[in-house]
């Protein structure tokens, strides 16, 4: 009860994210192979738009080019574990750090040149796009042919050097997803947070207040980044193959950002409320298509979804939801 | 004779083909309470911008508790002890009132509970702990003007700068107003810089008044002699106190 | 002789480009509105083109007839029914709005065109004139023409029409206009049906010159803004200079360089633009 106190959540709210975790962690045991799989997908999805939440949710620096973090993570990771052998761990941390360049320097020229909303979106994917054509070019990782890592069929998982099934990735996720939670929350409650949420409502009244701005928008930047390139490296290793085409695509930068805004930019539950409800639309949508034999039908849903979204609860659903359940008296 | 906690020194600002602040010299005193009067377009609000680095002057200085501030960032003068409140009023609109004052204290300490409770300090001072777990958002305008004080105060500045505060406020909330100032004044020994319409609020709170026309200093002093010097009642107060009169 | 064939080639294809960015230009300019569905609007009226071509057997220069006249009611509508409650919103909520309705337009594209590449075909396909040194395609000497003329039209609109010049009062001073009495609304509708239609039209013009496939689009929006920012968002012949210059470039870097490097080189121009002048060539600063 006092963990959930400290999360600002109602007896009732602390019991229902018991509730979710317990039958998270219990699912893969009853549960077949293509659940899990979609569930992987979801847990990818909750992720990626957790890590993106932090730039653009709490600080509201609209980010669309995403894709480039994922990329640099999953590219760096397996890279230097094919070619050098080096622990995918390791191999991790290395992506990380090389993300965190990526954005620091990308947001450090944009802001040192006040580039901002509609202008930096646009910077942030022409950096994306820029790196997509670069690495398409890139022998050393296999350029347009890709870069596959090699698949070993063990009898049984090998976290070390992550290669297993999909349950062995299932769990990685939800632990890695269950931390992005925790790190979001402890976030939004030191001043880091606040400042943050400041410089999102009024740049100019936050500078007032003694925020260097700056230094803080590229905190936030450089933090996003390396979530986001962590979970790179693990796609790269349950993908076990990489092209520069679809690990940079401008599509991937927009798949990353559907869920969130759906589930509630900006809050913290939002981002996985987002991501169960699009994977769970996008299943249903690809059944039926393949079902009906119609092209395309996915993501017509996905944009009538948005729209929908958009134009009836910017603010998301997760907000609406809260209140429908019950659960709102803590203050997300 | 102590040295000036705020002072402005000879600042000019020109804007295409306007002088908004020309030559403009003043201080404050520690502790002191300074008015800064004149009909709109003096470059009231430009001098606050100025002296609180949204805008650097094209010449002059300002120098805080000896330090010269000229041209700081807004960020670097907050921290160097200025606080100020905006004409147009910008509250953190997603955020409860509580919260927003909380980013102001955060200023002073890294530590949730300690800017917490600073922050309710500033609520109470202002009025507003009854509101402090409402969205910003949904504060009346004088309520947003009072959250906005509080949040600057916040930041425990040297010298607190208020940008027309009592602008609608009807005459039983500005005297809680001034009472509140007159009081954190004395109790804590904060100096404050106000620029303002309304008379009485000036004349009631300010222990100086420095008054300002198509950018040029014309007069200053006490309340009693600035309201007597012919120059400023021919341009400003006798316009000033008629509009009161008729219930502006 | 081969760059300077190469070069013109650009600058025909450029003209272009400039003709899809002035509606972007326009719509921004006024309604300060980013339209990132521009891309998708064009591939729709390169579709429609198409399907005249296939029904009726008109050139996409015929079908222009119907198909700017269509876009431009689209754009209308949907300025006037939809996209009007969000000029004063946050940046991210417009850009959903136009992203949701780009999915929505390239996903039925897919469905009812399927995914393979479609194109025209046309008796000239293979015709050329001789100018000097140069040797210059008539595709795309026509699709520079009607790309001149199309903007020279808007120009014509924006300089002498009532509408237009109350269009111009809209972008320089909005509470003004309201002011003096001009239906905004209205007016805004109109632009953004003015700007489908530069798209529009620059979409039969493109039919001519490439072939249309749903997914071109995205690259298509990105051209755009590319082309806008070089010029400078809100400059009619800033528009057209970006166009110019992108087509030109592009053109060049696929030449020299390597074609699929054409498009890192406009990203790296974008950059480069953004960062150090991001009001463009000819805009305003």
């Amino acid at each position: 009860m006092r963990a959930a106190r400290a999360l600002d959540l109602s007896p009732r709210a602390a019991a229902a994210l018991g509730l979710f975790v317990a039958v998270m962690l219990l699912l893969p045991l009853v549960a077949n192979a293509y659940v899990v799989s979609v569930l992987v997908v979801v847990l990818f999805s909750a992720y990626f738009g957790q890590s993106w939440n932090v730039m653009t949710g709490f600080a509201g620096q609209l980010s669309l080019g995403h894709a480039l973090y994922v990329g640099l993570g999953a590219y760096t990771s397996a890279a230097l574990f094919v070619h050098l052998g080096l622990s995918p761990w390791l191999g991790m941390v290395a992506g990380m750090a090389v993300a965190t360049l990526a954005g620091s320097a990308i947001a450090a020229l944009s802001f040192r040149f006040r580039v901002g909303g509609v202008y930096f979106a646009l910077l942030t994917i022409a950096f994306a796009e820029f790196t997509r054509i670069l690495f398409d070019h890139f022998g050393w990782v296999g350029a347009t042919e890709g870069l596959f890592l090699p698949v070993a069929n063990l009898s049984h998982d090998d976290p070390l050097r992550l290669r297993g099934s999909s349950v062995m990735f299932y769990y990685l996720l939800l632990a890695l997803s269950l931390a992005a939670l925790a790190l979001s929350h402890a976030l939004l409650n030191r001043r880091v947070g606040y400042y943050w949420q400041a410089i999102r409502e009024d740049e100019e009244a936050a500078r007032a207040l003694g925020i260097d701005v700056f230094r803080y928008k590229i905190a936030a930047m450089a933090l996003s980044a390396a979530m986001t390139a962590l979970g790179g490296a693990l796609l790269a290793f349950y993908d076990n193959n990489l092209y520069p085409d679809t690990v940079f695509a401008m599509g991937r930068s927009i798949e990353i950002i559907i869920a969130p805004i759906i589930g509630g930019l900006g809050t913290l539950f939002g981002p996985i409320v987002g991501a169960f409800l699009l994977t769970g639309l996008g299943e249903t949508m690809t059944n039926l298509s393949t079902h009906f034999e119609i092209n395309g039908l996915k993501q017509w849903f996905y944009g009538a979804a948005l729209l929908a979204i958009v134009a009836l609860q910017p603010s998301g659903l997760w907000p609406w939801l809260r209140r429908a359940l019950g659960l709102a008296e803590g203050r997300r | 004779m102590s040295a000036p906690l705020l002072e402005v020194r000879g600042v000019s600002k020109r804007f295409r083909g306007l002088q908004a602040v020309d030559d403009v010299s003043f201080a404050v005193p520690p502790g002191g309470i300074v008015a800064l009067i004149g009909p709109n377009g003096a470059g009231k609000t430009t001098t606050f911008n100025l002296i609180a680095g949204a805008i650097p002057p094209d010449s002059g200085s300002v120098l805080l508790d000896g330090a010269d501030i000229t041209g700081r960032r807004p960020d670097q003068a907050c921290r160097a002890g200025i606080g100020r409140t905006f004409q147009q009023v910008k509250p953190f609109g997603a955020l409860s009132v509580l919260q927003n004052v909380m980013v102001g204290a955060f200023k002073a300490t890294a530590d949730r509970v300690a800017a917490r409770q600073a922050a309710w300090e500033c609520l109470e001072r202002l009025g507003l702990a009854a509101k402090a777990e409402s969205p910003a958002n949904s504060l009346t305008l004088p309520e947003r003007k009072r959250l906005e004080t509080a949040r600057a105060l916040a930041t425990r500045p040297k010298i607190l700068l208020l940008d027309e505060v009592m602008a609608g406020l009807r005459p039983t909330e500005i005297d809680q107003m001034v009472r509140a100032f007159a009081d954190l004044s004395r109790e804590t020994g904060l100096a404050i810089l106000l620029t303002e319409h309304v008379m009485r609020a000036v004349m009631a709170l300010s222990h100086h008044i420095v008054v300002l026309h198509h950018g040029q200093k014309i007069c200053e002093g006490t309340p009693e002699e600035v309201a007597r010097d012919p120059q400023v009642l021919e341009c400003y107060l006798g316009h000033a106190q008629a509009a009161e009169r008729a219930g502006a | 002789m081969l760059y300077l064939n190469i070069i013109v080639a650009g600058l025909l294809t450029g003209a272009v480009y400039g003709l899809m960015a002035l509606g972007l230009s326009v719509i921004f300019g006024v309604i300060r509105i980013v339209n990132f569905a521009h891309g998708e609007m064009m591939v729709l009226a390169m579709y429609g083109a198409c399907l005249a071509n296939a029904r009726f057997g008109v050139d996409p220069l015929r079908a222009l007839i119907l198909v700017v006249p269509a876009l431009f009611l689209l754009g209308y509508v949907l300025q006037r029914g939809l996209i009007n409650r969000y000029i004063a919103r946050p940046d991210h909520e417009q850009f959903l709005l136009l992203l949701a309705v780009a999915t929505v337009i390239t996903a039925s594209l897919l469905m009812g065109f399927g995914p393979d590449a479609r194109n025209v075909q046309l008796d000239y396909a293979y015709d050329s004139y001789q100018l000097g040194a140069v040797l210059l395609d008539k595709v795309r000497v026509l699709a520079a023409a009607g790309a001149v003329l199309g903007a020279a039209a808007l120009w014509a609109f924006f300089r002498f029409t009532r509408t237009g010049k109350a269009i111009r009062a809209c972008a320089d001073n909005q509470v003004g206009a309201q002011v003096v009495g001009l239906d905004v609304k209205r007016l805004y509708a109109v632009t953004f049906g003015l700007g489908a239609a530069c798209v529009g039209a620059a979409g039969c013009l493109m039919l001519l010159l490439v072939d249309v496939q749903p997914y071109i689009a995205t690259d298509y929006t990105l051209l755009a803004f590319i082309t806008v920012i070089l010029g400078g968002l809100g400059s009619m012949p800033g528009a057209l200079l970006g166009g110019v210059l992108v087509g030109v470039s592009e053109a060049l870097s696929g030449f020299l360089v390597e074609p699929s490097f054409k498009s890192a080189f406009s990203f790296g121009l974008l950059i480069l633009v953004l960062l150090v002048r991001p009001q463009g060539l000819l805009g305003r600063a």
